[in-house]
């Protein structure tokens, strides 16, 4: 039920390049853990909603539906509205039986999810995808990640632009990442402006004829102007080397994150238009609802997971998916 | 009629919280309280109901987050050991180097760090930089050694050395990693900490609790230092936390730069989860429910110009007993932006209040009357002039004008008060 890699992007020709194929066997160990996840999610929505939740519907069903969607981090505003729909539905007898709304709100969910265009459009050469974020949500990592995919599954040659010049250590850490997905690097030294780098990045791209190149920028929060408007002369830089770049800009947000993630979503959009989000971190307990808020507020689509540290840990979104395990207990 | 505003207030303070991203355990219990609280106090009765009930809602708050402000467990005899545990991205790192720093200058400690995070690619050269910066002896052997084997030799050099504190910066971890988690109580059993301090981004949603149990179980950390709160984030993660752990919040680190670090104030923290823009809301609904003929009364004196000076000083004490106003006018919402850059002088406030307190109670009651003389002399008294004193009483009309609105249960326009006082 997974979206593939290749449903993910927008390539030249329809079909995708064909990635050298691999082996059954280790294809069975990448997506080990994510059926392990999806079957336990799967049971945990038999055993808690299904059997549960919808069995006799009174006042308390719904109260304990906006409990589990508060619980996910969901937000006031998006949890009015999912239980509202819900319960006008089944008030008016248009649905019956536990499954039948169980599957109803897994709907409901998902559509709210599913937003504008969810997928990465990488014909243009080269592609150019700005990443953005909070400090600490995760950025790098998944740039890395990104880069390895692209690579692997797709092809495609990458170059990584180290923009982020302000943390300590930032290049050095990216530099690894770039090194365990096969990318080329680009940066400059510790301190240097931002928009020289990107523009290094990719000027480099253009020369060596790159496919994809990723420009990774600073952990920052939206609320530090300064800050702020570095980042928007990070994306003026880019736009005036080409003119429809970056093509897509990525915000990474932290699954743990609760309701500032709207925040997050609203200024960093204001100040470089966000065109999708990577939700991070979806290992751990942390359900990622905030993204569904983010998805009705402000329309902005996910389209990437990271669910783990390792290079493979990155996923298309899938929102049904997502939207089971949003009621995981 | 009581339990219905009982009931009220309880539905609106839990959606202020829940915003908050307080827990949704903690916002139920913490609610019932408040409730039982404001019943008690009889809270309808008042002349004020609102600041009652915010005052009511403040002081639990601020109880529940810690009382007073607790310090580190120093041994006596050194090196004192903290453990730094969190997620990844919590901000350990730089909270560790903060914390040196906090320390030298604060105690005059020489601290060492020790670099155990060994997996997040040159985490390592991160603390060497940022531990160098914050004038801290960092002990470090590369990232091919095993987490506790540095730790156990970053404790035996702090102790050869004389260090005083050595602090220990781990790796993020989820607390669901099994492996992880029993590393880090590998780091504790070999260092045996006086402090663990688990990391939490002000940020964090209602999974704080989540984490924060995981951590207490594996660790039994000792306390928490609350990260980024330099941001927006109403931070009710700090209460989800301490609620469920009992664990008292020590340290406050609330910008990129290392001496942007301090103590923890549980009051601070308690006006930041309840949001000015949602205090107003409060006030709001406590407003609504007010009594009618109380508020005829207070519409009939406000009429009557019977709303004084003195009434103006106490209201102005009020706003000024929530916070920083700077800090306040920045979370209303919808009137940040607008605010932006407006600095607002916290001794213009000072000068407001020598100027009424340098007026006769009759000239306080019937402002009209301050003209001329009288104007000179209250300048005179208060070390101001005579502009100053034309600009509080007009000031003072504009305040009366919201006052009425309030009696009359609308929301005062806050962004003309703002622009009036400027």
């Amino acid at each position: 039920m997974a979206r593939e890699w290749s449903e993910l992007f927008i390539l030249d020709g329809g079909a995708p390049a064909p990635a050298a194929s691999e082996p059954e066997e280790r294809r069975v160990g990448r997506f080990r853990r994510l059926r392990e996840n999806l079957r336990k999610t799967r049971q945990a929505l038999t055993s808690e909603i299904r059997s549960t939740l919808f069995e006799d519907l009174s006042e308390e069903t719904w109260e304990r539906l906006e409990e589990a969607l508060i619980y996910a981090d969901v937000g006031a505003a998006t949890t009015a509205k999912v239980v509202e729909q819900l319960e006008r539905e089944a008030t008016a007898g248009t649905l019956t039986g536990g499954e039948a709304l169980t599957d109803r709100l897994v709907q409901l969910l998902a559509e709210i999810a599913r937003t504008g265009d969810d997928r990465i459009d990488i014909r243009p050469h080269p592609t150019v995808i700005l990443v953005a974020g909070v400090n600490g949500t995760g950025k790098t990592t998944t740039i890395g990640k990104l880069a390895w995919h692209l690579r692997q599954e797709l092809d495609r040659s990458v170059v990584i632009g180290a923009a982020d010049t302000f943390r300590a250590a930032g290049i050095e850490q990216l530099q690894v990442w770039a090194e365990r997905a096969g990318a080329d690097f680009v940066a400059r030294s510790a301190g240097a402006d931002p928009g020289a780098v990107a523009y290094d990045a990719i000027e480099a791209g253009r020369r060596d004829g790159a496919d994809v190149v990723i420009i990774d920028t600073a952990g920052r929060l939206h609320t530090q102007h300064d800050l702020m408007a570095e980042l928007e002369k990070v994306h003026r830089v880019i736009s005036k080397q080409i003119p429809d770049a970056p093509h897509e800009t990525l915000l990474t947000v932290d699954a743990t994150t609760g309701q500032n993630g709207l925040r997050q979503a609203r200024l960093f959009s204001e100040a470089v238009s966000v065109s999708g989000l990577v939700l991070t971190k979806l290992d751990g307990t942390a359900k990622g609802g905030i993204a569904l808020a983010i998805a009705h507020e402000l329309g902005i689509p996910v389209k990437l997971i990271g669910v783990g540290e390792q290079l493979e840990d990155l996923r298309p979104f899938e929102p049904a998916e997502f939207a089971h395990a949003l009621l995981e207990a | 009629m009581f339990d219905t505003l009982g009931d009220k207030l309880q539905a609106t303070l839990a959606d202020v919280l829940l915003e908050a991203d307080v827990n949704f355990k903690v916002v139920k219990g913490f609610t019932d309280s408040v409730k039982e609280r404001a019943l008690g106090a009889d809270v309808v009765g008042q002349l004020n109901p609102g600041q009652q009930v915010v005052k009511i809602v403040s002081d639990e708050l601020t109880e529940l987050l810690g009382g007073a402000a607790r310090d580190l467990a120093f041994a006596s005899r050194p090196p004192t050991v903290v453990v730094m545990a969190g997620l990844q991205g919590s901000g350990k790192t730089t909270a560790t180097a903060k914390l040196a720093r906090y320390l030298r200058e604060q105690r005059n400690s020489s601290v060492a760090v020790a670099a155990c995070d060994v997996r997040r690619p040159a985490a390592v050269e991160q603390l060497i930089k940022v531990g160098a910066q914050a004038g801290a002896t960092v002990y470090e052997q590369g990232t091919d050694a095993d987490p506790v084997k540095i730790a156990a030799w970053a404790h035996d050099q702090a102790v050869s050395e004389g260090k005083d504190v050595l602090i220990i910066d781990t790796g993020g971890r989820l607390h669901v990693d099994q492996e992880l988690m029993a590393e880090l109580a590998a780091i504790n059993k070999a260092v045996k900490p006086h402090d663990v301090l688990l990391v939490v981004d002000a940020m964090t949603g209602q999974d704080a609790v989540a984490v924060a149990e995981q951590f207490a179980e594996v660790t039994n950390f000792d306390g928490v230092v609350m990260t980024k709160l330099d941001g927006d984030a109403r931070g009710g993660a700090a209460l989800s936390v301490k609620a469920i752990t009992g664990k008292p919040i020590l340290f406050a680190s609330t910008g990129e730069k290392l001496d942007q670090f301090e103590r923890f104030h549980p009051d601070r923290m308690a006006q930041r989860i309840l949001g000015m823009g949602d205090v107003m809301t409060l006030v709001e609904k406590a407003q609504d429910a007010y009594d009618d003929e109380r508020a005829a009364e207070l519409e009939r004196k406000l009429r009557k110009q019977e709303f004084g000076l003195d009434d103006f000083l106490e209201q102005m004490r009020q706003v000024r007993r929530l916070g920083p106003l700077q800090s306040l006018l920045g979370m209303i919402p919808g009137l940040g932006n607008e605010l932006r850059g407006v600095k607002i002088d916290e001794a213009d406030f000072d000068r407001l209040q020598a100027i009424i307190l340098s007026m006769t109670p009759e000239e306080r009651r019937h402002p009209e009357l301050i003209k001329g003389s009288r104007r000179i002399r209250i300048a005179r008294g208060s070390g101001t002039n005579v502009q100053a004193v034309k600009a509080l009483i007009k000031q003072f009309e504009q305040m009366r004008k919201v006052m009425r609105q309030v009696a009359q249960g609308r929301m005062p326009d806050l962004g003309a008060l703002m622009r009036g006082a400027r």
